[in-house]
């Protein structure tokens, strides 16, 4: 079987532009994902590792070259298709956590099932067990406001996680956690990455993901330099 | 129905700003049917005022007489018909001999009206049972204002001074032997009201009338020749137009109103792009779809509109409720209006303006929502994701 390989990347550019002249954030990157991977994109602040992980996750789109997300071409994808790729198949998690702030834990994490349409008592199950495996049982009915910053990064996480993707894209998901919290995390995504096949794409720095990692993609200044295995 | 729950969310999420706007909007439908509901009020009494005091249900003009031509008025009586005798003696119509004057109270001197009318007529509500029939002195009615700017009273005398059908002068001093309060300035403002027959006797004018007024809820009207029959729509013509007049003044002032209001949701909303941005972003990454964040900010906007028709409905209705029981008590010297106006007014308000009112905010809300939310959803998501302000 060899649709194995579900992200593809051709000789991809990404430019912004910046006062008159365009700033190049990535170039030549030629990369592929397979299903199953636990793969970081690591490298220095500035080197481009959230840029790719947007595109990848069809929020932005290249400026040259072919960016194949999970059989979409992402250059070539309405809006509305974006939107339905993002619902159905990607899971987010920002650097910024990006929790809504007048929802509840309970609601930021039933968010996108409401998108996806699930039926009540199915979305109920699916919002409580993510909840619990990171812990957040007793801050239920928390808004993010009243949240510390790992407990906002573990909601991110469960938010990403509860529709159950195909592919989780984290960006710094350990940014604000301590390190047992971070090891939790980690060795709970190792898991789902175990028995769902769910394709983990990570962005970070932090020592204590990079232990984890199967493959590194090493960025630098916009360019793969690196590819560990 | 997933807009709508987010809506609903966001809105009860956001507290103290949605109730803020909720009861900014709640007071303009309030304020706004309020006042439509008065000026209903008062057109509805100024023209029962009307009815009651002047026009009956439609006059009878001789064919000459023009109410705006003062050299003509003298000329314009003939003899009442007789074949409607019987139907003045069962007040179904009841005459008016109108005509030209001077009076001198206290040495002063005033054009005046003479209006002669029958003392036992029950179509007007002219208290004309205190004219005496038949005395040597001429008894006359005049209203408050008319007693007021002549500073006349109950009993006080005054010399009138008219020419009679002959065009010879004549004069006689007339008692003041009532004087009644109405809302109606134009029955009262340099009117005399004296019996009919004292007239036509002053004016050697036997059996004579300028118009015949007819009882309010009579059906026929039936030609009388020689008689020009004008109803409702004429006589109160005027009347009606200066109530629409009135009623433009009023929507320019609600106009504004419903603005401030509707302005209080745009900057919401277009506040909400800034503030919010970071969140739609949010939103359009996890899936959302820009129609999607379009509609839900739509909703929001008609949920504002929604919430405050029921805050309205929960203060107003008690309160315009008790205001339609009680009235509003107009300031003096409304009078100049020129319009019949009560003391008190009492707003009535319909279900056409309850709707209409709503109807207008609603789509007015859903207007000013949708036009920021489209923008908002052209937004670069990974630049909202970031919350930059761009
Ligand atoms: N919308 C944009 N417009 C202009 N330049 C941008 C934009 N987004 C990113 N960049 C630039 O592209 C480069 C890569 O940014 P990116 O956010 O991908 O870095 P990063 O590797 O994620 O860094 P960090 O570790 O700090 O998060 C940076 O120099 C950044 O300034
Ligand atoms: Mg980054």
């Amino acid at each position: 079987m060899q649709n194995s390989q579900i992200i593809s990347i051709k000789n991809m550019k990404k430019q912004f532009p910046m006062g008159k002249g365009k700033f190049t954030a990535l170039k030549n990157i030629d990369l592929t994902f397979d299903r199953g991977e636990f793969t970081g994109i690591v490298g220095p602040s500035g080197s481009g590792k959230t840029t790719l992980l947007n595109v990848i996750g069809s929020l932005d789109s290249p400026t040259e070259g072919k960016v194949i997300t999970l059989g979409e071409s992402i250059g070539a994808l309405s809006h509305k298709k974006a939107a339905n790729l993002r619902n159905k198949h990607i899971g987010f998690i920002f650097q910024t956590y990006n929790l809504l702030p007048v929802y509840t834990v309970y609601e930021n994490v039933e968010f996108p099932l409401l998108l996806l349409k699930m039926p009540a008592s199915k979305r109920k199950k699916a919002v409580l067990d993510s909840l619990e495996w990171l812990g957040l049982t007793d801050k239920i009915k928390s808004r993010p406001g009243q949240l510390s910053g790992g407990e906002c990064q573990r909601v991110a996480v469960a938010r990403a996680m509860v529709k159950i993707p195909e592919v989780v894209l984290a960006d710094e998901p350990t940014a604000n956690l301590d390190a047992e919290n971070s090891h939790n995390i980690l060795k709970m995504m190792v898991k789902l990455n175990k028995e769902l096949k769910t394709t983990f794409i990570f962005a970070t720095h932090d020592e204590k993901v990079i232990q984890y990692l199967r493959r590194q993609v090493v960025l630098k200044d916009g360019k793969v330099v690196n590819i560990k295995n | 129905m997933l807009s709508l729950k987010l809506a609903y969310k966001n809105l009860i999420g956001a507290g103290l700003r949605t109730w803020l706007n909720v009861i900014v909007l709640s007071f303009s439908f309030v304020i706004i049917i309020w006042n439509k509901g008065l000026l209903n009020g008062w057109n509805e009494q100024a023209k029962r005022d009307m009815i009651d005091w002047q026009i009956g249900g439609g006059q009878y003009w001789q064919k000459d007489y023009d109410p705006y031509d003062m050299f003509t008025i003298n000329e314009s009586h003939s003899v009442i018909p007789d074949g409607i005798s019987d139907d003045i003696q069962n007040g179904l119509l009841t005459p008016i001999l109108i005509n030209t004057a001077t009076i001198y109270p206290e040495g002063r001197m005033q054009n005046v009206l003479l209006k002669g009318i029958l003392p036992e007529q029950k179509i007007l509500k002219l208290p004309t049972d205190k004219l005496q029939k038949n005395s040597d002195e001429i008894s006359i009615l005049i209203g408050s204002r008319m007693a007021e700017s002549n500073k006349l009273q109950v009993g006080d005398y005054f010399t009138i001074r008219w020419r009679d059908a002959n065009g010879t002068f004549d004069a006689a001093d007339a008692k003041v032997v009532d004087i009644f309060h109405t809302n109606v300035p134009i029955v009262d403002q340099g009117k005399i009201w004296l019996s009919l027959e004292q007239l036509q006797k002053m004016l050697q004018a036997p059996n004579e009338a300028t118009m015949l007024i007819t009882e309010n809820n009579s059906v026929e009207k039936e030609e009388i020749s020689g008689w020009v029959f004008r109803g409702h729509d004429y006589l109160l013509k005027e009347m009606d137009n200066l109530i629409k007049m009135k009623s433009v003044g009023g929507s320019i002032f609600y106009g504004i109103l419903l603005a401030l209001a509707l302005l209080a949701i745009f900057d919401t909303q277009i506040l909400s792009i800034f503030r919010r941005q970071k969140e739609i972003g949010t939103e359009i990454a996890l899936g959302m779809t820009r129609w999607q964040v379009v509609r839900l900010f739509t909703v929001e906007g008609a949920m504002y509109s929604v919430f405050a028709a029921i805050l309205a409905a929960i203060y107003g209705i008690p309160l315009l409720t008790w205001q339609a029981k009680v009235g509003l008590a107009m300031p003096e010297g409304t009078d100049d209006y020129g319009l019949p106006i009560a003391k008190s007014i009492f707003p009535s308000y319909s279900i056409g303006l309850v709707i209409g009112t709503v109807l207008t905010i609603f789509i007015a809300t859903v207007i000013v929502s949708y036009l920021p939310a489209k923008k908002i959803s052209k937004m670069n998501p990974t630049d909202a994701i970031k919350g930059k302000i761009q």
